[in-house]
């Protein structure tokens, strides 16, 4: 399919979010889309598939021009959209998901359930998808193999991928990626939107840049690394490692530690975490990383065991008794457990003072939201609502937030979704508090941070924890073996 | 036991306006919109089907024009939430009200007059077998019909694609949009579908179950706010609903006949038992939810945990993820 973009412009509200963007993609390519967080990639990409409008140009596929309306319109023309996080039906088993789309925007197929071709297609590209499973219980990695499959078995010609390796583990991006060479092969056409170098260099054989809604630059393969960083945000960057802060006090014990709940039982626990230390979650997205952190946080019960903090055991306390102790957790959804939609900055800092005071010392509160927008290099003002900024500006509010002096922090995927520039701020913040003796643990699906910014590792999978691993000298090898499964000990 | 069997007969057919209404809400819900007017639309129902049976004579005539008097509310209030993008609730407390005074202003030329009634009808063979047949079809065309309709509805929400559809669309619009399906359009329908059933209950009153228009002496105001909490007690659910509908009335009928043989306990007390009763059931569906009952199951042992985990699961349906809230593209 040939498609060509001519002078799109986009607004929201002030915001020009695509401007003036022109690009041709030519059939079989896989066309790499690069830019830093909030450039205006999934903008331009939500156009082409139809789900927003464009507010000037025009598109020509295949010559002729086009008005894409709705997502049924683009999806009649053979263009399918893999969004960042997947449109499926969480509480629906995954044959039910697949027959929700609309009959009449289909172009070769009346029948809703040709199973077999489905299964073909999924062999075809190594996904193995049981369709009698529920759409709720798949890892982030396979609800993407499913839509996939999906868009394919409708007989899309044009697949966008939004962001799709976040949140998906290092062999299903190995099968992804495979997955893609061969369509592209079979003469589909592919852009792969992303934030990440080393996948757009290992995928994509041209490459386009937008930066601020336009676009800036285009390269072909192969590519050189330096050159597009810079494209991307107009300067060098390079990430540096602080010194080691870790120390030889025990920071928390936890022992024989039991949590179970619906999905997932973790049992037996058992680990000394040190002050000043960095331990990172390593593992497939819920294999029960998450109700780890929880229960250290207190904010998930464990059935049994010790979470020994200075002197006290904490089993059974609630998360309050935790906060006052200086251990506080920050969730990987932002806007829906951390941050309050529909309130300024400023009444965040306000809410998170927890002064048991009736009135509002305004004066006060201005100094600390000013200072801490400073401090922390948050784009935005004291006026502005939680919801308009951007991811990283997101995060960076929530750990703004949190309170001093903590001892421990518990951090559920950081810098999830984030570009270079932000990932690497927001650890020189976590390394800098580090060195004040606070320990970190956090999740992560990105095996690079995990060995770079770790002292320790715990390998998660499917509810059993490995022995603490040092990060210096591990081989990311074995780290993805073991995320996978194997080499683990009887 | 005949005494019982007949008493029961008429738990049934004072059910069916319940669980008809129950089925319209459920279908409005399941597609994300809260019709919270059904109280006062059941009673503005009532009196306009009573008139137009009463004008024409003819029964169907006002069975239909209380369908269309639902129907009609439906669209209103698919108009304001889904194209004004007003808030469905605040829309539904006030148009509830409107519907009712409406109903007691405009009702007034038709106070106590005989109008027409349905006609029972008893289904040759299956009247009788034995303890169903004089329960179950022993009754008028309207139960004969609920019955169908609960068939149908739960065949078409979770059995075919159409009611596939119309899940995805209450649980994740977006989703269902980036697959090419019109949200909207399907919200209209099914908010009109949905409310011409809430309608159709209130004739099911004035034309049967309590014969006539006696304007605030009708009774009926109160069973719209039931039926909304029988939906979500059924879970969304037409089994679960009607399930809820014939318990609510089965209850209704216990407390008056409880009142011969407890002289001593104030009739007042047993006439509104049902509605705590009807509280206390939401409450234990939900109650699995509770920070204190996790804590609490945390120390139980495993087995017995699992078992209550089960329960649980069972019991509590969560609501169509996306219920009461305006889709926007972006």
């Amino acid at each position: 399919m040939h498609i060509q973009l001519k002078n799109i412009h986009k607004y929201f509200g002030s915001v020009h979010a695509n401007n003036d963007v022109s690009l041709t993609i030519e059939p079989g390519q896989i066309l790499g889309l690069l830019g830093e967080n909030g450039a205006g990639k999934s903008t331009l990409m939500k156009i082409l598939s139809g789900l927003i409008c464009k507010d000037n140009g025009e598109i020509l596929i295949n010559g002729e021009e086009q008005n894409l309306n709705s997502p049924a319109d683009a999806l009649r023309l053979g263009i399918g959209m893999l969004h960042q996080d997947p449109h499926d039906f969480p509480s629906m088993t995954i044959r039910e998901d697949l027959q929700i789309w609309n009959q009449r925007s289909d172009r070769t197929r009346t029948d809703a359930t040709d199973w077999q071709a489905l299964m073909n297609i999924q062999e075809d590209l190594g996904f193995n998808l049981d369709l009698d499973g529920s759409v709720g219980d798949l890892t982030v990695g396979e609800r993407q193999q499913l839509e996939l499959a999906r868009l394919l078995w409708l007989g899309v010609e044009l697949l966008i991928l939004d962001e799709p390796t976040t949140g998906i583990s290092a062999l299903q991006q190995e099968v992804l990626f495979s997955a893609l060479k061969k369509l592209a092969g079979q003469g589909k056409t592919i852009i792969f939107v992303s934030h990440k170098l080393e996948e757009v260099k290992e995928l994509c054989s041209r490459a386009v840049v937008l930066r601020k809604g336009c676009l800036i630059g285009e390269r072909e393969a192969p590519f050189d690394e330096n050159d597009l960083v810079k494209l991307m945000f107009g300067r060098q960057i390079t990430r540096t490692r602080t010194a080691h802060a870790r120390t030889r006090d025990v920071c928390m014990s936890v022992q024989n530690l039991n949590i179970e709940d619906f999905r997932i039982a973790i049992e037996n626990v058992n680990f000394d975490l040190y002050a000043g230390e960095v331990i990172g979650l390593a593992g497939m997205e819920g294999s029960g990383q998450r109700q780890f952190l929880q229960a250290l946080a207190g904010m998930k019960q464990p059935s049994s065991g010790h979470i020994r903090f200075g002197d006290e055991d904490l089993f059974g306390r609630n998360c309050y008794e935790y906060q006052k102790r200086g251990i506080f957790y920050v969730p990987t959804a932002r806007m829906e457990e951390g941050l309050v939609p529909g309130m300024t900055l400023e009444e965040h800092y306000i809410l998170s003072d927890c002064e048991k005071k009736i009135f509002i010392d305004s004066r006060k509160s201005h100094k600390t939201t000013e200072e801490r927008i400073q401090r922390f290099n948050i784009k935005g003002r004291s006026a502005t609502y939680s919801e308009e900024l951007s991811g990283g500006n997101q995060q960076r509010l929530l750990l703004s937030l949190l309170q001093d002096p903590a001892q421990l922090l518990l951090l559920e995927n950081p810098t999830r979704g984030l570009d270079i520039e932000s990932t690497n701020w927001i650890w020189s913040i976590l390394r800098e508090r580090c060195q004040a003796a606070t320990s970190i643990i956090f999740s992560s699906a990105d095996l690079d941070e995990l060995t770079f910014y770790a002292d320790r590792i715990l390998v998660f999978f499917s509810g059993r924890i490995s022995e603490p691993l040092d990060s210096a000298g591990l081989d990311e090898e074995r780290l993805g073996r073991m995320i996978g499964g194997k080499d683990w000990p009887k | 036991m005949n005494e019982f069997l007949t008493n029961m007969a008429g738990v049934v057919a004072a059910a069916t306006p319940v669980v008809v209404a129950v089925i319209g809400e459920t279908f409005s819900e399941r597609s994300g919109v809260i019709n919270l007017s059904a109280n006062g639309l059941i009673v503005l129902a009532a009196m306009v089907g009573f008139a137009a049976a009463y004008t024409t004579g003819m029964v169907w005539v006002g069975l239909l024009a209380g369908f269309v008097t639902g129907a009609a509310a439906g669209l209103l209030i698919s108009f304001s939430s889904i194209s004004l993008k007003q808030s469905q609730v605040a829309v539904g407390f006030i148009l509830s009200l409107l519907f009712r005074d409406l109903a007691y202003f405009l009702g007034t030329p038709f106070m106590v007059l005989p109008g027409p009634t349905v006609n029972r009808f008893a289904i040759p063979l299956l009247k009788d077998i034995p303890i169903l047949g004089p329960l179950f079809f022993d009754q008028n065309v309207l139960v004969y019909f609920s019955y169908v309709l609960i068939a149908m509805s739960y065949y078409w929400i979770f059995h075919t694609r159409q009611g596939l559809i119309l899940r995805g669309v209450g649980e994740q619009p977006i989703s269902a949009y980036s697959r090419g399906i019109d949200v909207n359009r399907q919200r209209y329908l099914y908010t009109a579908l949905g409310s011409g059933l809430i309608g159709l209950a209130g004739p099911m009153y004035s034309l049967s179950i309590k014969a006539g228009w006696n304007g605030t002496m009708t009774g009926l105001d109160g069973i719209g706010w039931i039926v909304l909490s029988i939906t979500i007690f059924g879970g969304w659910n037409p089994l679960r609903g009607s399930f809820g509908a014939y318990l609510f009335v089965f209850l209704q009928w216990l407390g008056l006949a409880l009142q011969s043989y407890w002289t001593s306990v104030p009739s007042q007390v047993l006439q509104v038992a049902p509605f705590p009763l009807m509280i206390l059931t939401l409450l234990f569906v939900n109650i699995g939810d509770t920070e204190w009952v996790t804590r609490m199951m945390a120390r139980l042992p495993r087995g017995v945990r699992g078992g209550f985990y089960k329960l649980f699961r069972f019991l509590r349906k969560p609501p169509p993820a996306s219920l009461g809230v305006p889709f926007e593209r972006e």
